[in-house]
C-alpha cells in the first residue's frame, strides 16, 4: 500500500471512529463521563500530593524555632551568642530579637500593652530565632536543638516541628494510595472501554464478517476499533481536566485559609502541563489498551459464514 | 494449468455429517461452469472450499497451481482478496451506499482514492447501477441488490468468481438478467464457478454443468 493511501486509510479511520461516537451521543456521553472520573480521582489525588509536598518545601520557614536566653544574659553577650551560632553547621540563619524587641511587638497586641505596663520590668528574655539549613532533617533539627539546649545561656529551645513529621507522613500514605487508586481506576478504563468496544464489535459483526469474507486482514478490521478506544480515551482525559480544573477551584479558598492557619502564604497551585499530559497520555493508553484487549479476544472470534 | 482442481476432495463437518465425498473435477482458466444439484448435495460445501471458509477433511483444493487447503491462516486474506465471492443473500452492508459497497475490496486492498471512484463506477456501469451509487441497498429491488453484489465481486478484477446461487430469491426474469450478466463477464476471461439448483435456467445458458447428489459427483443428467 502506498503511504499516501495508509494515511488517507488511518484518517479515515480515526475520522469515521469519531462518527461512531457521534451517531450514539447519549450512550458515548455516558463511557466518556465514567472514564473521565476514573481518570480525574487518581488524577487529582496526585496532584493534592504534589501540592503537599510543595507546602512542605513551603513551609520550611516554620522550622524556625525560638532559644530563649537566661533572664541574666545581656544583649552583648545574646548578640555574641547568635554570631557564634552563626558559623555552626546546620544553621542557616540566627536572628537575635531582643527583650525590648519582644516587648515592643507584644504592645502592638490588643491587651499587652496595659498588662506590661502594669509590670515593674520587662519580663522577656532575649530570643534567638533559628532557622535550621533547608537540607536538614527533622531528626538533625531535634539534635540541634538537644545540643543548643547545653549551651551556656540558655535557658528554654521550643521547637515544633511535629506537625510537618505528620503531613510528611500523611503525604507518604496517600502517595501509596493514589499509586494503588490509579491502578484500579487505570483497570476500571481499560475494562469500561473494552466492554464498550465489545458491544460495538458485536453491533458491526456482519460488517466484520462480510470484510474478512472480502480478504480483510484482522488488522484492518481491528482499526476502526482502536481508533473508538483511542477517542474514549482523550475525551475521557479531556473530561478528568475539567473535573479537576472545577474541583481545584472549588478548593482554592479554603485550602489557602488552610495554609494560613500553619503561617505559610502558598496557594493551591492550578494544572500544570505535566498533569494535563499525564492524564491525557493516561486516558488514550487505558482506552487503546482496552480496545486492544477487546478486540483481540472478539474480532477473531467473527469468522464468515455463508 | 487448470485454475480449479479438487483432487479426491471430502468434507466431515462436526457431528459426523459427510458433506462431500471424494469428489475431483477441474475447472480451466477462463471456464464457466455451473454446480447443480438438490439442496444438500453439498453444492455450498464446495464454494466454501474455494472461499477458504471450511478447509477439506482429505484430499486437495488446488487454485492457479496452489493448493489453498494448506494454506496458512495469515495468508488466507490476501488469497480472498483475490477471489470474487457472490452470495445468495448479498451480504451487503445496508447502512453503507451503492458506491461505499462496491468499493470495499478496494479499500481493503489498500488502492488510491482516485483509482478506486474510477474501478467503483466501472464496475457499476458493467451491472447497470451507475445511476444508483448513492442509493443504500434497502432502497434497491432484489435484483438490483444481486446486479450490485456482483459489482462488489468483480470491482478487484478477481481471476476467480464464485456465486452461491445468485438467483435463488429473485424470479425468472430477473435471474435470466443476472446469469446472463454472468455470461458477460465471463467473456472477458475471468473464471466462474456458479452454484444453482435452477436446472432449466441453467440448461437455457448452455454452460458446463458438475452435478452433486448427496455430496458425490454424478453424471449430468440429459437436458431435457
Amino acid at each position: 500500500m502506498k503511504l499516501g493511501a495508509w494515511l488517507t486509510r488511518h484518517a479515515q479511520n480515526a475520522l469515521g471512529s469519531l462518527g461512531t461516537l457521534s451517531r450514539n451521543p447519549v450512550a458515548s456521553a455516558l463511557t466518556i463521563a465514567v472514564i473521565g472520573i476514573a481518570l480525574a480521582l487518581p488524577a487529582a489525588l496526585n496532584l493534592l500530593v504534589q501540592q503537599g509536598r510543595l507546602l512542605t518545601g513551603d513551609v520550611e520557614a516554620t522550622r524556625d524555632f525560638s532559644v530563649y536566653l537566661a533572664p541574666g544574659v545581656d544583649v552583648e553577650r545574646a548578640a555574641g551568642l547568635a554570631a557564634t551560632l552563626r558559623q555552626r553547621e546546620g544553621i542557616a540563619r540566627v536572628r537575635l530579637v531582643t527583650a525590648d524587641d519582644a516587648a515592643a511587638g507584644l504592645r502592638e497586641e490588643p491587651g499587652f500593652a496595659e498588662a506590661l505596663a502594669t509590670l515593674p520590668a520587662n519580663p522577656l528574655p532575649h530570643t534567638l530565632v533559628v532557622r535550621p539549613a533547608p537540607a536538614a532533617t527533622a531528626a538533625e533539627v531535634e539534635d540541634l536543638a538537644t545540643e543548643l539546649r547545653g549551651e551556656p545561656g540558655v535557658d528554654l529551645v521550643r521547637v515544633d516541628t511535629g506537625w510537618l513529621e505528620r503531613l510528611t507522613a500523611i503525604l507518604d500514605l496517600v502517595r501509596r494510595v493514589v499509586l494503588a487508586a490509579g491502578a484500579l481506576l487505570g483497570l476500571t478504563v481499560l475494562f469500561v472501554v473494552g466492554n464498550t468496544i465489545r458491544l460495538d464489535i458485536q453491533n458491526r459483526a456482519q460488517e466484520i464478517e462480510v470484510a474478512k469474507l472480502l480478504g480483510a486482514t484482522d488488522a484492518f478490521v481491528r482499526r476502526p476499533f482502536l481508533y473508538l478506544g483511542f477517542w474514549y480515551g482523550l475525551a475521557g482525559g479531556v473530561v478528568a481536566l475539567l473535573l479537576i480544573g472545577i474541583t481545584l477551584a472549588a478548593m482554592a479558598g479554603p485550602v489557602a485559609r488552610l495554609l494560613a492557619l500553619y503561617g505559610t502564604g502558598a496557594r493551591l497551585g492550578g494544572l500544570g502541563l505535566g498533569t494535563v499530559a499525564g492524564v491525557l497520555l493516561s486516558g488514550i493508553t487505558a482506552g487503546w489498551g482496552g480496545a486492544w484487549l477487546a478486540v483481540g479476544r472478539h474480532i477473531s472470534a467473527i469468522q464468515p459464514k455463508v | 494449468m487448470a485454475a480449479i482442481r479438487f483432487d479426491a476432495v471430502s468434507k466431515r463437518y462436526e457431528g459426523g455429517r459427510d458433506a462431500l465425498t471424494d469428489v475431483t473435477f477441474e475447472l480451466a482458466s477462463g471456464e464457466l461452469a455451473f454446480l447443480t444439484g438438490r439442496s444438500g448435495a453439498g453444492k455450498s460445501t464446495v464454494l466454501k472450499l474455494l472461499g477458504l471458509i471450511e478447509r477439506p477433511t482429505r484430499g486437495a483444493v488446488i487454485v492457479d497451481g496452489r493448493n489453498v487447503s494448506r494454506l496458512p491462516a495469515r495468508d488466507i486474506p490476501a488469497y480472498r482478496q483475490q477471489v470474487g465471492m457472490v452470495f445468495q443473500d448479498n451480504k451487503l452492508l445496508p447502512d453503507r451506499t451503492a458506491y461505499e459497497n462496491v468499493a470495499l475490496p478496494l479499500i481493503i486492498t489498500g488502492t488510491g482514492e482516485r483509482e478506486i471512484g474510477r474501478r467503483v463506477r466501472a464496475a457499476l456501469d458493467q451491472v447497470g447501477l451507475l445511476d444508483r451509487e448513492r442509493q443504500r441497498p434497502p432502497a434497491l429491488s432484489a435484483g438490483e441488490q444481486q446486479r450490485l453484489g456482483i459489482a462488489r465481486a468483480i470491482v478487484a478484477r478477481p481471476r476467480l468468481l464464485i456465486a452461491d446461487e445468485p438467483t435463488g430469491n429473485l424470479d425468472p426474469e430477473l435471474s435470466l438478467e443476472i446469469m446472463t450478466l454472468f455470461r458477460r463477464l465471463n467473456e472477458v476471461g475471468v473464471t466462474m464457478l456458479i452454484a444453482s439448483h435452477d436446472l432449466p435456467l441453467v440448461e437455457r445458458l448452455r454452460a458446463r454443468r458438475i452435478a452433486l447428489a448427496d455430496g458425490r459427483l454424478v453424471p449430468v443428467p440429459e437436458a431435457a
